[in-house]
């Protein structure tokens, strides 16, 4: 790896981004270089398209929502910065990170809060801050299997709402959200190794 | 998986200065190396299930131990033939041969087992008519897979463990409840059989002197030095893999994985295959490996639990997977997934998907049968066994349930609304063989009663499907019980049509040509048992789902009850209807009213939904039994049936699963108890669940085929058991 640095150059705001979202140079890199495979007319930025000629991301239920994770506030293009600040959401914890940060520094985007706000923003659709029922029945839908029924889906919608929801308020916050997987290894789960 | 650390043990031996009583080349050296450090699979098991390490630790200590098997056994065997060769005739290509033969032997034993795997599992595919066939399926076909691997010198037990892997998922889908529990059971009895008699033939060994020879040099040295390779093999080993690990594995894995090494039987039975004269030093290895085995599971084996708790390793987590969790891992496989898609690399999850895939597309449709593919899905598993569970709880409580008055609407149930009872651990492990015992359960507030109870309520919405289409088939193939089983059932079916026809209309008189005589439960606050007598009309489906019963009924408890319910349960002489096929009670209508679905919809179906047996899982019915005897306690004890049921001709019923308009639900206040034989049966899970419900003076209700005016929303401060039976009716 020893063009690396010379190569990392290329990228724009190469050092802002890597502040941001914590790669390694070599990660970066990597994206860096996969971000120009995607887009195939090289416009230098990814609009939805590029993203659905990936063709595993059709047969995944979720692809579609993953896809547009990527594009935040109704735009139609993504940069590197952002595709980069995306994939960070992904990157494993490292352990002395947390006790060597700086507290007064935003948190890194690879923390577990950032992590579950990330899934959660998968779930609300709507963005108020909340999963209601509706969103959740969505979400539902889109995973269970065709042969579940629309009541099953319904009652399963109801009792995962009511299951995290402790203010009565019919909807998941997000803090009930995390209450509900404080068990989960949110760190492990939610990491992929490539992105060290 | 860790190799075993054997020839630096051998080596050393055969560089230090040993007695020379001992009179052993460096093959001989090396094949006792072979054989004594081998992680012995039973020891690790026995003693790692004792100690509950998280799961990681679990799976590579124990799949090293599995693995280790085949690795020994050919170690054993090429140095075996190196000894007997000579050593001045060992040339290089047997070296490469042997490395070979290692190659050849595991993946041979493994490729065997998953044959067999594949063969069992499109076997059991087609044993719906013929269920008691199938733990012995089980059973022969595995051991065939072992029978063959070793046929062929290929590696037996790596042969069989595959078959297991590879079929568990479709035969546990495609074999019924009771097979399924029978399987588990043999094979934990067999197990320890077999655990037993070897370390008993390892202590009659032991004191029989003319089997060994002693050497104090040999013994001590091989305990340090097996201890010591091993700890230095782990830490070598996982730095390697430490490389590759999302979560590395530290230090205190790394002890426990060193610590946790234990020699066993077939160290033991590996020694005493040697030839003494081929290998003149037997005797003193057979008395070295006593003592390590000895020494590794006494020893460690009593001190490993000490240490892990001492080092503070993560056990294993066993707190019940909430819907909710269940639900994220989900998503969160799926977004892992995708965004493994989007940065372009295939890392697990995009193997595991591609497996996913590949598996749904082609395996399970092979290999399952139709109706257990078609439901498969995993969160509605997940929430399936969730209702049970809550079934299960609610009505272990039952007796609080009742006595908590003035039952307003339920809050919201917590999330943690479900007791830490043994009995939800079990359907969370469905398979740790451990028996209910009601003592541990904690019995769970009554406020948190009062969630289950909106649980219950709202779980009603979450009702079955029915998606079998039964056919009318008269089973032959069951074995006597299920003759009473069967009546029983019709029994119970019948009488809670009865309930219902007479409830909704008074004058509506259902002859009842075989009328048993029950004596009635009552007066009883707590759990008014009625025993119902079960009317014909259900002899029809009563057979076709008795069949089915097997694999596909199930039942959706729905609790409700009412106040007035509760005050009527006393009252409920009806049931005492033996003589008289009429069961109306005396004032069904304030229950009857109270009854949502009474009151706006007057038809109602019996169902049975096809999923009985998840509903009971037959590891429950101990349980069950254990829930019924205590309640007996509480309740007067419910009759036993009397086992002279006759069969009632068929009441045409109409097509199936069309709604019935059965007022079973007639008598609200009335909770049949089920005699315990019932219960006991495994066959009639429905009924076993029900009993317990019922016993607790619920009404049953009969689930309707059109669920909405059940739906949560329609919830009144109501305590209803409710059960679906999806069938004919």
């Amino acid at each position: 790896m020893g063009s690396c640095s010379s190569q990392a150059a290329l990228i724009p705001d190469v050092d802002q981004i890597l502040r941001e979202t914590g790669f390694s140079q070599a990660s970066l890199l990597r994206l860096y270089h996969r971000f120009q495979a995607l887009d195939r007319e090289e416009k230098g930025y990814l609009s939805r398209l590029d993203l659905q000629r990936i063709g595993a991301l059709a047969v995944n239920p979720l692809g579609d929502r993953i896809i547009d994770s990527f594009f935040p506030n109704g735009s139609q293009r993504v940069d590197f910065a952002g595709f980069a600040r995306v994939l960070a959401h992904f990157r494993p914890v490292d352990e002395e990170d947390a006790t060597t940060r700086d507290p007064k520094q935003p948190e890194p985007l690879n923390s577990r809060m950032n992590k579950l706000r990330f899934a959660f923003q998968l779930y609300d659709l709507d963005r108020d801050g909340k999963i209601s029922r509706n969103e959740m029945l969505q979400v539902l839908r889109l995973m269970v299997g065709v042969q579940v029924t629309d009541e099953q889906l319904e009652s399963i919608t109801d009792r995962t709402v009511q299951e995290a929801d402790e203010d009565g308020d019919g909807a998941v916050s997000f803090m009930e959200f995390s209450k509900s997987l404080e068990k989960m290894n949110i760190e492990q789960k939610m990491s992929i190794r490539i992105l060290k | 998986m860790e190799a075993e650390p054997s020839s630096p043990v051998s080596a050393v031996f055969h560089l230090s200065p040993l007695a020379p009583r001992v009179q052993a080349g460096l093959l001989d050296f090396l094949l006792f190396g072979s054989l004594i450090s081998a992680v012995d699979p039973v020891a690790v098991l026995a003693v790692f299930e004792e100690v509950h390490v998280n799961e990681t630790l679990f799976i590579i200590v124990f799949g090293e131990s599995l693995l280790n098997d085949a690795v020994t056994v050919v170690l054993y065997k090429v140095c075996n033939s190196f000894v007997e060769m000579g050593s001045a005739n060992v040339q290089a290509t047997d070296y490469l041969k042997g490395v070979a033969s290692l190659f050849v032997v595991s993946l041979g034993g493994a490729a065997v087992g998953l044959v067999f795997a594949f063969l069992l599992a499109l076997t059991t595919r087609f044993t719906k008519r013929v269920r008691i066939i199938e733990p012995l399926l089980v059973f022969l076909l595995a051991y065939a897979a072992y029978l063959t691997a070793e046929m062929a010198s290929l590696s037996a037990i790596l042969a069989v463990t595959m078959c297991g892997l590879g079929c568990k998922k479709y035969v546990e889908a495609n074999i019924s409840h009771k097979s399924r529990t029978a399987v588990k059971y043999t094979m934990k009895t067999l197990a320890s059989c077999a655990e037993t008699v070897i370390f008993m033939l390892l202590g009659i060994s032991a004191v029989d002197s003319s089997k060994w020879a002693w050497d104090s040099g040999l013994v001590l040295g091989t305990l340090f030095f097996i201890l010591f390779f091993r700890a230095l093999g782990v830490v070598l080993q996982t730095w390697v893999l430490n490389q590759f690990r999302l979560v590395p594995l530290d230090k205190i894995d790394q002890v426990v994985m060193s610590y946790g090494g234990l020699r066993g039987a077939v160290a033991f039975a590996l020694v005493i295959l040697l030839d003494r004269t081929k290998v003149p030093a037997k005797d003193y290895f057979v008395a070295t490996t006593i003592v390590v085995v000895f020494f590794t599971v006494i020893v460690q084996g009593l001190t490993i639990k000490p240490l892990v708790k001492w080092l503070r390793v993560k056990r294993s987590d066993h707190h019940k997977p909430t819907l909710n969790q269940e639900l994220h891992e989900h998503t969160f496989d799926h977004i892992l997934a995708a965004v493994e898609d989007v940065v372009g690399h295939h890392g697990y999850h995009y193997w595991r998907d591609r497996w996913e895939q590949f598996d749904k597309k082609y395996l399970s449709q092979l290999l399952m049968r139709r109706s257990a593919y078609r439901i498969r899905d995993q969160i509605w598993d997940v929430y399936y066994r969730l209702n049970i569970r809550d079934a299960i709880s609610f009505v272990d409580q039952g007796g609080h349930v009742l006595s908590s008055t003035g039952l307003g609407l339920p809050s919201m149930p917590s999330r943690n609304s479900v007791a830490e009872t043994s009995v939800t651990n079990l359907l969370r492990e469905s398979g740790s063989g451990a028996c209910l015992d009601l003592q541990v359960i904690d019995t769970v507030r009554s406020g948190r009663d009062r969630e289950d109870a909106v649980m219950h309520h709202l779980l009603c919405g979450g009702l079955y499907k029915p998606r079998r289409r039964y056919k009318a088939s008269c089973g032959r193939h069951f074995i006597s019980e299920d003759a009473q089983e069967r009546q029983d059932k019709e029994v119970f079916q019948q009488n809670m049509k009865r309930r219902l026809e007479s409830f909704k209309s008074t004058k509506h008189n259902i002859c009842l040509t075989k009328s048993k005589p029950r004596p009635r439960k009552t007066g009883h606050k707590k759990a008014s048992a009625v025993i119902l007598a079960v009317e014909s009309e259900e002899e029809e489906e009563s057979d076709s789902s008795e069949t089915e019963k097997e694999d596909d009924e199930g039942i959706i408890f729905v609790a409700r009850a009412t106040s007035e319910v509760l005050q009527e349960g006393k009252a409920s002489g009806s049931l005492e209807v033996c003589p008289s096929p009429r069961i109306i009670p005396p004032s069904p209508t304030c229950a009857e009213k109270e009854l949502p679905w009474k009151s706006g919809h007057g038809d109602l179906a019996v169902y049975v939904s096809s999923e009985t047996t998840k509903i009971v899982p037959v590891d429950m019915q101990k349980g069950w039994n254990q829930s019924i005897s205590s309640l007996e306690s509480l309740a007067s004890p419910p009759c036993t049936q009397p086992p002279t049921l006759t069969r009632l001709p068929p009441h045409p019923l109409g097509v199936e699963e069309t709604q019935v308009p059965l007022d079973m639900s007639s008598d609200p206040r009335s909770s049949f108890a089920f005699p315990p034989s019932l219960a006991k049966a495994g066959r009639s899970r429905s009924e076993s669940s029900a009993d317990i419900a019922q016993q607790q003076e619920l009404q049953p209700l009969m689930g309707h085929k059109d669920h909405t005016h059940l739906s949560p929303g329609t919830a009144n401060s109501h305590w209803c058991i409710q059960f679906n039976r999806g069938g004919r009716l």
